[in-house]
């Protein structure tokens, strides 16, 4: 649970864009959360509505896309979704899958009102 | 001040050192770093939505970890300029991370100097007993946070005379899913678990286990009076992490640990 000090953080990163940006207030955030990124968007997104509270971020709709993550099989190279770190190849059953996608954890954008 | 497990991101993490009661350091961004404005946009590009008011949507595509990676990379940069090889303890409560360091101190500082950095929500318990031991170490206090930082590793280090050449170690906040989060900028992650844990934590907690890159196998002088099957943990620990580097040792009886400094004293070697 470490959603809370993750979402001081988001709205920090926002609030600093949208002054640069001269905005009154910040309308939507759009993160993208990897599936494998190890962050709940719930609580994320429950943590966010007191973090953001007195800033321009108060009033913003937070979008969350989840990519799937995924895998490649370091023995038969094959590329399959993955949900969790002990996957297993479907084709080889191989356990050498490396996590080549799934973990990006972004702010994409925001947008603003002037 | 996540109102689960205390999080606190306000800075109110508090360096201590044992025995003096009146030291104090509070870790804030003007004493971590100079230079905290990261922040820097991808391309800036408008869409124009018919709405009264006019708003725009603006491109970030910035990590919402940035800043704390930037910063354990300025620390990574640091501790190899200067040949410190830093390892980063991580575990649940009550593992023997402490204990361990304990044991394994006194024995690698006859090849190489070592400093500690401790990490607790509270209390200079565990600093006191690297103290003890006579190598520098500092406590860091998270307050209610639930893990350490770069920021906190950053602060500790400058109040730390570390030498060149040397071995530091962080242990972390005993919690087995935030700290994995949070580069410090440790050569290495150490994660630690002990046979009266269940052995099926490393699928139960797969980000810290996928993260680490040793795992030590703890307390197995106990494994007799306990359920614990520690070649399905290796097991699971390993498909976890493929790579992972694995060690059983009783830091009670000494058990294991030869193996153990064995390998940290040819990782030294290496560098």
């Amino acid at each position: 649970m470490h959603e809370m000090s993750i979402a001081l953080s988001i709205v920090e990163a926002v609030q600093a864009k949208a002054r640069e940006e001269g905005a009154a207030s910040i309308s939507g955030i759009d993160l993208v959360i990897g599936k494998l990124a190890g962050i709940e968007a719930e609580s994320l997104k429950f943590c966010f509505s007191a973090a953001a509270k007195g800033t321009l971020a108060e009033e913003a709709l937070l979008q969350v896309d989840e990519p799937e993550g995924m895998g490649e099989c370091g023995e038969c190279g094959r590329m399959f979704p993955v949900s969790f770190y002990y996957a297993e190849c479907p084709d080889c059953r191989s356990l050498r899958v490396k996590i080549v996608s799934g973990e990006e954890f972004l702010i994409q954008s925001i947008t603003i009102e002037e | 001040m996540c109102d689960t497990c205390g999080c606190s991101a306000d800075g109110g993490a508090v360096l201590r050192k044992p025995g003096l009661s009146d030291y104090h350091v509070h870790v804030n961004e003007s004493s971590g770093h100079g230079d905290h404005h990261h922040q820097e946009a991808g391309h800036d590009h408008e869409h124009h939505h018919h709405h009264e008011k006019k708003s725009r949507t603006i491109a970030l595509e910035q990590d919402v970890l940035q800043k704390n990676n930037l910063l354990a990379e300025r620390n990574r940069g640091y501790f190899e300029a200067r040949n410190i090889f830093a390892l980063n303890f991580l575990s649940s409560p009550g593992s023997g991370k402490t204990s361990l360091l304990e044991k394994i101190i006194p024995a690698l500082q006859h090849h190489i100097p070592v400093a500690v950095i401790e990490g607790d929500q509270q209390t200079t318990n565990d600093a006191d007993r690297i103290h003890a031991l006579g190598v520098p170490v500092i406590q860091i206090n998270t307050g209610s946070g639930c893990h350490l930082d770069a920021l906190m590793v950053h602060s500790a280090v400058k109040e730390l005379e570390l030498q060149d050449n040397s071995l530091l170690c962080i242990e972390n906040v005993g919690n087995l899913v935030c700290p994995a989060m949070f580069d410090l900028g440790e050569a290495l992650k150490v994660v630690i678990i002990s046979v009266t844990e269940g052995d099926d934590k490393p699928l139960k907690y797969p980000t810290m286990f996928h993260e680490a890159d040793i795992c030590i196998l703890n307390k197995i002088d106990l494994l007799p009076y306990v359920d614990f099957d520690a070649l399905k943990c290796r097991e699971n620990a390993l498909r976890v992490s493929h790579t992972l580097e694995w060690f059983e040792v009783s830091a009670k009886t000494g058990e294991g640990l030869p193996v153990l400094q064995e390998w940290i004293e040819k990782k030294l070697k290496q560098r």
